[in-house]
């Protein structure tokens, strides 16, 4: 029973978020209840128009939560001004689906990284120091320092683009990480690196990860416990192997059911029986 | 042996960009198509699979330029037609083209039932609007669509819905050769099973003959095609059964792609991902030698030198690599 042993890293009581008024009132989150522990990958997975992305605003405190509680670290979440914000924001961080417009890109890179470090309080570090940590940072996200000084986010290529994000979650250790859809744009042969860096920084810093993704698959791959959405509510939760081979909810079923998949083809893709035969 | 439905071969063509530079996005790309049976194309991002499929097509406007190379669809030569002559007699009777954005086509102003009007009178302008009502609900009722689409607009439409109704419009006049670039990958997954389901229906009623499939997602492709080419900075690096080259794949770039597929399926997790180092070449200027072997593993002083030719195996088979198959096979069994 080590699960019950991590301690609650963020969780939320009846969290919901409603747009429009009057009539015209839709809930795009309904009554959520969450419970994130420390150090677990943890993935929320929705179709589009499930309400995914809202619920990760409002866990950034980037939208207002319209009824419900988040807790952060077991304390209720207080970001009623714009310091109490800012001292939120130093303890969970977000990774965007769109690389090429999470950057200024008026800022060079070595501006972008000394940022961070100036904002985790190592403003008046020597200037050795403070390369040795973007060096760092750097060959922990397999980028050379070296070459990306005096040099602007747009000249490199998405995967480029998406690793340096991560090397700022690395400066910046927040407790939690929020990944919105960070593989969705960039290739598959580049996927794989971004994974298994989400998975560095939960093993080695033992940060705690929210990985929001459409792709079933990728989450099973990737997580330890699996959260599906639908029109706004939570279906089904519980470890990655339970959701995913043995689902309950209906809707989950049909999720799976419909993706495809390599070892057992669609029902009426019936030509591999055939193709079968035809090499025996 | 069935009939050959589609047959490129050699087929170069370039893009002249606005500072006069040539870029080689298609290379020496061959392959045929039988009747009844479909390819997909498989790739990252820029390697030249939605140029292949404009390509495939004879009709050229700039940027994109004709260099070399033949495509012959049921033993009529499109290449080096009139761009007037393509325009009448291939595009929506012998190939039809499923861009990626397709549902976005839809003129929001007018019903449904107008653009399959304007298709058909394009072609065969002596129909009356009654008969074309009439073979357009009867395609529609075939294809499980409802009727009463015909009188709607785009507007009133799901993403899913008016996706299915592209793809139905551009085949009423059952092109001989459907190219799908992407049909499915702004979608949901069940959006995404029924549009399949679709072509797979327009299949067997015989109203294409073939089909071109172009995607990234490599468990769609192999649910979908009975063939897959594996194309890599504009030209093709593997050919085979889906089976095959999903399973077995012999160009190391192949290999790769194969390794980084994620399903949810039992054992997923277990598998070690494997990441491709690097980036494509610039197609501005070609490397000189085999094109993936700045990012391969397997590569020696040789690879940089001179071009690899595409080897035929058999079996509809193939793969561009200086290294004999079985001596492939041989290093993938010691890693």
């Amino acid at each position: 029973m080590t699960e019950q042993a991590k301690p609650l890293c963020l969780s939320g009581k009846g969290v919901t978020k409603i747009y429009g008024f009057g009539d015209r009132r839709v809930a795009a989150v309904d009554h959520v209840d969450f419970e994130f522990r420390k150090g677990e990958l943890i993935s929320i997975v929705g179709e589009s128009g499930s309400g995914k992305t809202t619920l990760v605003k409002m866990l950034l405190g980037l939208t207002s939560v319209t009824e419900g509680e988040v807790y952060f670290l077991g304390e209720r979440r207080d970001i009623s001004s714009r310091k109490k914000l800012r001292t939120y924001w130093q303890g969970i961080q977000a990774i965007f689906q769109d690389p090429f417009s999470s950057y200024n890109m008026f800022n060079k890179i070595d501006t972008v990284l000394l940022d961070c470090i100036n904002m985790r309080g190592g403003r008046r570090l020597p200037r050795e120091k403070k390369i040795e940590m973007m060096t760092e940072a750097c060959s922990f996200v397999n980028l050379k320092f070296a070459e990306l000084t005096n040099k602007y986010p747009f000249e490199l290529s998405g995967g480029q683009m998406q690793r340096l994000m991560i090397a700022r979650i690395f400066l910046l250790k927040p407790q939690i990480l929020l990944a919105d859809e960070p593989t969705s744009m960039i290739d598959a042969c580049s996927r794989a690196t971004i994974l298994d860096m989400l998975l560095g920084l939960r093993d080695e810093i033992g940060m705690t990860i929210i990985f929001v993704t459409h792709d079933i698959g990728l989450a099973y791959y990737i997580s330890d416990t699996v959260y599906i959405m639908e029109h706004g509510k939570i279906v089904e939760s519980g470890s990655a192997d339970d959701v995913i081979l043995r689902p309950s909810a209906p809707y989950t079923r049909r999720l799976i059911n419909d993706v495809p998949k390599i070892h057992e083809p669609w029902d009426f893709a019936a030509r591999r029986p055939a193709a079968a035969e035809a090499t025996n | 042996m069935a009939k050959i439905m589609l047959d490129v071969k050699e087929l170069s063509t370039k893009y002249i960009t606005r500072f006069r530079e040539d870029v080689y996005a298609v290379d020496r790309v061959s392959f045929q198509v039988e009747e009844g049976k479909s390819l997909g194309i498989a790739g990252e991002s820029g390697c030249g699979k939605s140029t292949l499929a404009l390509s495939l097509m004879g009709y050229y406007f700039a940027p994109l330029h004709y260099i070399s190379g033949s495509i012959i669809i049921d033993g009529k030569t499109i290449t080096g037609m009139a761009p007037d002559d393509v325009r009448k007699s291939v595009l929506g009777t012998e190939i039809a083209y499923i861009p990626q954005a397709a549902m976005n086509a839809l003129n929001p102003t007018q019903k449904i039932i107008r653009f399959i009007e304007d298709v058909i009178q394009a072609h065969d302008s002596n129909m009356s609007r009654k008969d074309i009502y009439d073979l357009a609900r009867e395609r529609f009722e075939i294809l499980n669509l409802p009727a009463d689409v015909l009188n709607k607009h785009a507007v009133e439409l799901s993403g899913g819905m008016k996706q299915r109704t592209v793809i139905a419009i551009s085949t009423i006049l059952s092109p001989k050769v459907l190219i799908a670039d992407e049909p499915s990958s702004a979608l949901d997954v069940t959006s995404q099973k029924m549009v399949i389901k679709m072509i797979f229906d327009l299949m067997r009623g015989g109203f294409i003959k073939s089909m071109i499939f172009i995607t990234h997602e490599l468990p769609l492709l192999y649910n979908v095609t009975d063939d897959i080419a594996v194309m890599y900075a504009g030209q093709f690096v593997e050919k085979g059964g889906a089976e095959q080259t999903v399973f077995d794949p012999i160009h190391p770039y192949s290999r790769g792609l194969m390794r980084s597929i994620i399903v949810p399926e039992a054992g997923t997790r277990e598998q070690k991902l494997e990441a491709i180092p690097g980036t494509p070449p610039n197609l501005k200027k070609p490397p000189s030698g085999c094109r993936f072997a700045e990012r391969c593993k397997y590569a020696y002083a040789q690879c940089y030198v001179s071009d690899v030719a595409f080897t035929n195996v058999g079996d509809g088979r193939g793969y561009r690599c200086v290294h004999q198959m079985d001596r492939l096979k041989e290093v993938y069994g010691r890693d």
